[in-house]
């Protein structure tokens, strides 16, 4: 399911407008935020991919996220959009259990992947992880080679069974990250010696070669000049078709480029979530709407 | 993709029986893993249990000591009132407990000679100096008390016992019986060592304490503080704040991480070369080793001073300098004040350091035998880690005793200056 | 004595030359204090240093090389009684007659003749030149001071920048305390280069460092010239390398997997507690590892060893035989307590360096879904491996360069053997060895510490410097 319309057109060019959709991205499913599902072209079929129910998130004593509620779908981008320490970044790692990490850190309520909560004691996050990949807001390849930095998944998770398997599967990663053509003839040198841009892609093709569901980007351009920043929004894009992936921004023009649906976080609240269309041009919550035209940020 | 957890096995795969074996031994080698780091932290801190245990279980004895009390008759017809101190008071004193115990000396003195080996030679002196001080004492009969001959001492303290075979211990079994017969009498008593804090080196190891290497320490490290402190901190000043960034002061920088890793046995052939031998300060005395000290520990209190002085915001330079003040006067009115905790703080630590430090010394002829409290800072002195290496060395059992016990001190004045340090960063560091 | 008084003097004088320059200072504003260019007291501090600094630094060299040229000039005339004396016996004669002149106690040689002569003019010399050095020395310092303080308070005006030039005054003490850091190095080269090369004329350098052979007793003996094969130090270097490995075998797995726990694995509480306790197992002088291992570690070791030997001796009965008669001081012993002794060491550096590996490598790691163990396998000991080589490397040179451990648990005898339970010597043992007690300085036997001290210098210096080139490199590249 590429994208096969268009695959070179820079987002940039298409301003606020929604992506093309290609004819059979249908797949998308309902956000069920508010009791009243908002009618929109991308009809509600099937379940959720992500499915969150009273998502709060302490840090010690302190309450970082707020009751979440939010449904994610499959096979589409999702940008969750904020001011700074709203709390988006912390559910987002909350659906990977990366707070897991954080000693002080608790999450209660429940997130459901497939219908199957991830905060349960009996999910091994080590497999969760593998099914739902993660972006960085800086790029953080590790000092090895390319080769192997994309190979590292796949090696811990013994996703290939010889030399040729593994090739195949850093190749095609690397590919579908579009970095191939500008890495194939250095494949063993170190990935940390590539330009920003670059190393944020190497981390990309690194999350889907162990072909994960979900990819969870923080930030993923933040550290990155506009040109990169493009390559990036155009690649996620790309991936849209395989991959149900949300996205963390600070920009609401990246939001609207990238995005078929939107949730704009503030004080730890979700305020509102729907079709991002819907959202940058009738944002029912005067919150989101103070936000979208900039009255604070 | 309808599995319904995550944890037994990933979904997706056709293999899944192999993914789930796979993941199995992933989580085995994960907890094979920390169960390795756990051990090395439990080997270490057992480690650390065994060696203060070990030397606290040796050493603590040597706080308790045996004494006893027994009335002396100044018998005139053996003291010689010309010749004080040729009067074999060792004997007067023999004859007293001999009398206490009810035997008898045979001609050829075995009795008395078995009943002195009993009792420390210290009684013999405190009866001279008391017939020197009263002559009037002579023929009168005065109560002494003292402490009991280290191998006595031990048997009450269980370290000597009567199961050993009697050819295999120092005392035998009459002698054992005598020191029972005095303790029911009431003549042997135990207490608190006082002696072990008020007496210096000696070669009867009952009469051994730290005084002497405790006063030698303090006054060592009093001239290592003197010349290391001031230096030290004026040095890392002028590197942090004044200097210009050239090939100049990095070769110092460098030269000073490579001096606080030279072995410190090296500092001591400086010490002998430099010191003793081309300036001729005297050897052993507190003067040189806190010479010695001062140059060892000089790198590490440049080295803590730079980081507590890069520790203060370049704000508050900028603040002084704002109002008018001169690079000097910001540095030494504001930037070193604020540093001056982590200074003291880096200052005691490497003080504790030099306290402990015994190689060095042992080159500047620190080692020698020294009865007594140093006479000054060039007189001969020994320090407490030496006294340790030279009581180890001592072949009387007595002596790994009071070796333990030396230890003991040691290490309560390191942890002392330890806590001291601790304290002082917990209540004068500033976050900024 | 006669220093200390006369700082005392000086330090008043110079207190003096403040108040008057302070006066001066305030006296020439008329009342308008704004005028002056510096605060007063920075005035009153310029007249006090010069006055006292210079006074001060001549009076403190006369203090430590007075002697020098008392002795110089002293012996710059031998009477022909005292060159027949060998030179030894000439040197506790120059020793005597200063003594004798200080109104100390000289040795016990009894000089009679033509030597009693001599003595009774060196005696007499000694006290004409000691007063002259210490009157000259005075009246020197004492020139100086005034001198300083008539330069310096004739400048003092309003307009005078005294606060600069005492700011330089401080300027030249600060480098004055840097360059006291160098001179330490190089006090250090320069005296064990030369006795080095003292040494080093009576020894061959080649047979010293490739000699096999170490036995420096023999070379006392006053009819024999030191013999070559007697200072080959390859068996101390042996010794020491062989010690250095067993405590590398202890202290470099046990340390850094410490090190990871603490950082990667540990909460807070424990680490909070287990930090301090390792802390204080590197506080500990080495001098009580030294009784540790001699008192407590040698004789288990032995015991087992000995027990397994009764065990094995029916069935091995070489090995059997071997293992009963192994003794104390077996380089075992000490390998294995001075690992104990660089655990806190590795663990604290290792510490340092995991902990400088950038969290985002951890959560690039664990996103992936890699375990822990994973992580660190994979990505943060190889991310870190320069820094934990250097770490060993720099634990590698204390080792080599420690010295009351291997002093009080490893032997004296200078073997060639990669056996642990041998007792073996080291390069620092036999420094101590060579150096305490009384010996002549000038015999090839204390010179040849000196030599093993060069050696060991060297090499623990390459050792340093190339660890922290190396951890410096690392941190630059994280920063």
């Amino acid at each position: 399911m590429t994208q096969i319309l268009n695959p070179l057109a820079s987002p940039l060019v298409k301003g606020h407008a929604m992506p093309v959709q290609s004819p059979d991205d249908t797949a998308h499913t309902p956000m069920i935020h508010t009791t009243v599902p908002h009618a929109h072209a991308a009809a509600p079929v099937g379940e959720p991919k992500i499915k969150a129910r009273d998502v709060k998130v302490f840090y010690g004593d302190k309450q970082a996220l707020f009751d979440v509620n939010i449904d994610i779908p499959a096979k589409s981008v999702t940008a969750f959009i904020g001011p700074s320490g709203c709390g988006k970044s912390t559910f987002l790692r909350s659906i990977n259990r990366m707070n897991d990490t954080i000693p002080s850190a608790r999450v209660e309520g429940s997130i459901e992947i497939d219908g199957a909560d991830v905060n349960l004691k009996s999910v091994d996050p080590v497999v969760l992880r593998s099914r739902v990949g993660m972006v960085f807001q800086k790029p953080n390849p590790f000092p090895k080679t390319i080769f192997e930095n994309v190979a590292y998944g796949p090696r811990i998770h013994g996703l290939a069974t010889g030399k040729v398997e593994l090739e195949a599967i850093v190749e095609s990663s690397l590919k579908k990250a579009g970095l191939w053509n500008e890495v194939a003839d250095r494949l063993h040198q170190p990935g940390t010696g590539l330009s920003g841009g670059q190393q944020q892609r190497l981390v990309i093709a690194r999350a889907i070669a162990v072909s994960p569901e979900v990819i969870l980007m923080d930030e993923p351009c933040s550290a990155l000049d506009p040109i990169a920043t493009a390559r990036i929004e155009e690649l996620i894009d790309e991936l849209r078709s395989q991959f149900c992936i949300v996205i963390v921004t600070h920009s609401m023009a990246q939001a609207a480029r990238v995005s078929q649906r939107t949730a704009f976080f503030h004080l730890g609240k979700l305020v509102e979530s729907g079709p991002t269309e819907e959202m940058f041009t009738n944002p029912r919550d005067s919150r989101t709407q103070d936000y979208i035209t900039g009255r604070f940020g | 993709m309808t599995d319904a957890t995550f944890g037994a096995a990933p979904p997706r795969s056709a293999a899944s029986t192999a993914m789930e074996a796979r993941l199995k031994k992933r989580h085995r080698s994960e907890r094979i893993f920390k169960a390795q780091g756990l051990a090395a932290i439990i080997v270490a801190l057992v480690f650390l249990v065994v060696l203060v245990g070990r030397i606290v279980s040796q050493g603590y004895t040597t706080f308790e000591s045996h004494t006893l009390s027994v009335p002396v008759y100044l018998n005139p017809d053996r003291i010689d009132r010309s010749d004080l101190t040729g009067v074999n008071y060792d004997y007067i004193v023999a004859e007293a407990m001999m009398k206490k115990l009810g035997v008898q000396d045979d001609d050829l003195g075995t009795v008395s000679t078995k009943v002195q080996d009993l009792v420390s030679r210290d009684f013999g002196f405190q009866l001279l100096n008391k017939i020197k001080a009263d002559p009037s004492l002579i023929g009168k009969t005065i109560t002494v008390s003292g402490s009991l001959k280290a191998d006595a001492d031990l048997y009450f303290k269980g370290e000597i016992k009567r199961s050993t075979a009697e050819g295999d211990r120092k005392l035998d079994n009459q002698q054992l019986d005598w020191l029972e017969q005095l303790r029911k009498s009431g003549a042997i008593k135990s207490g608190f060592n006082f002696a072990f804090f008020t007496n210096s080196d000696s070669t009867e190891p009952e009469q051994a304490g730290v005084l002497g290497a405790v006063v030698g320490s303090a006054m060592m490290l009093i001239i290592t503080a003197l010349i290391a402190v001031p230096v030290g901190v004026l040095a890392a000043t002028y590197l942090e704040e004044f200097a210009p960034k050239n090939r100049w002061t990095d070769i110092i920088e460098v030269n000073i991480n490579n001096l606080a890793a030279v072995p410190s046995i090296v500092y001591g052939l400086l010490g002998l070369a430099l010191f003793i031998n081309w300036l001729n300060v005297p050897r052993s005395s507190p003067l040189v080793g806190g010479l010695v000290l001062a140059l060892m520990a000089l790198p590490t209190v440049i080295i803590a001073t730079r980081s507590a002085l890069k520790a203060v915001p370049p704000s508050i330079r900028e603040a002084a300098l704002g109002v008018g003040a001169s690079k000097t006067q910001t540095v030494f009115h504001h930037v070193l004040p604020l540093a001056m905790p982590g200074v003291m703080t880096g200052a005691i630590l490497s003080l504790a350091h030099a306290l402990g430090e015994t190689a060095p010394l042992l080159m500047i002829g620190m080692v020698s035998f020294v009865p007594g409290v140093p006479e000054g800072f060039t007189g001969a002195a020994t320090v407490l880690p030496v006294q340790v290496f030279i009581w180890e060395n001592a072949s009387e059992r007595a002596f790994h005793e009071r070796t333990a016990a030396a230890i003991i001190v040691l290490l309560v004045f390191m942890i002392v200056m330890n806590a001291a340090a601790v304290i002082m960063r917990r209540r004068f560091e500033r976050r900024w | 004595m006669l220093t200390w008084l006369s700082l005392i003097v000086l330090a008043l004088f110079s207190g003096a030359a403040f108040v008057a320059g302070r006066r001066r200072a305030v006296a020439a504003t008329g009342g308008r204090a704004r005028v002056l260019h510096s605060l007063p007291n920075y005035y009153g501090t310029y007249a006090a240093l010069w006055a006292g600094a210079p006074a001060a630094l001549l009076l403190l060299a006369g203090a430590m090389f007075g002697g020098r040229v008392e002795d110089a000039v002293l012996q710059s005339t031998r009477p022909a009684a005292v060159q027949a004396l060998e030179p030894d016996r000439q040197a506790v004669f120059y020793s005597d007659a200063q003594a004798i002149a200080a109104k100390q106690s000289p040795s016990e040689v009894a000089y009679e003749g033509d030597l009693k002569v001599a003595l009774d003019a060196k005696v007499a010399e000694a006290k004409r030149v000691g007063t002259l050095i210490n009157v000259g020395m005075l009246a020197a310092a004492a020139v100086l001071a005034l001198a300083g303080f008539l330069l310096a308070f004739p400048r003092i005006s309003t307009e005078f920048r005294a606060r600069n030039r005492v700011e330089g005054w401080i300027g030249v003490l600060l480098i004055g305390c840097s360059v006291a850091a160098v001179l330490t190095t190089l006090g250090i080269v320069l005296s064990l280069v030369w006795e080095s090369w003292r040494f080093f004329q009576s020894v061959n350098p080649l047979s010293f460092l490739f000699g096999t052979e170490w036995s420096p007793q023999i070379a006392m003996r006053a009819d024999q010239v030191a013999s070559a094969g007697a200072f080959g130090a390859v068996p101390l270097f042996a010794g020491t390398f062989l010690i250095m490995f067993i405590a590398m075998l202890v202290a470099a797995p046990v340390g850094l997997y410490s090190a990871i726990y603490l950082s990667e694995y540990a909460s807070r509480g424990v680490r909070g507690v287990v930090k301090p306790l390792l802390e204080i197992l590197a506080g500990v002088p080495t001098v009580v590892y030294g009784f540790f291992a001699a008192l407590t570690v040698g004789p288990i070791f032995r015991a087992g060893f000995n027990a397994l030997g009764a065990m094995l001796v029916g069935t091995m009965p070489g090995v059997g035989q071997y293992l009963m008669e192994v003794q104390n001081q077996m380089a075992l012993v000490a390998g294995v307590v001075m690992g104990i002794m660089l655990i806190p060491f590795v663990s604290s550096l290792s510490d340092d360096i995991i902990n400088a590996v950038p969290q985002t490598l951890r959560d690039g790691s664990y996103a992936m879904g890699a375990t822990k163990s994973e992580t660190v396998k994979k990505v943060i000991l190889p991310a870190a491996l320069p820094g934990i080589m250097a770490a060993m490397l720099l634990a590698v040179s204390r080792a080599v360069g420690e010295t009351m451990i291997v002093t009080m648990a490893a032997g004296l005898q200078a073997k060639m053997t990669v056996n642990p339970l041998d007792t073996v010597t080291t390069v620092t043992v036999q420094i101590v060895t060579l150096l305490t007690g009384d010996q002549e300085f000038d015999s090839p036997k204390t010179l040849s510490a000196f030599g093993l001290g060069l050696t060991l210098f060297v090499v623990t210096l390459c050792l340093n410097i190339v660890a922290l080139r190396i951890v410096q490199k690392y941190r630059e590249q994280y920063d």
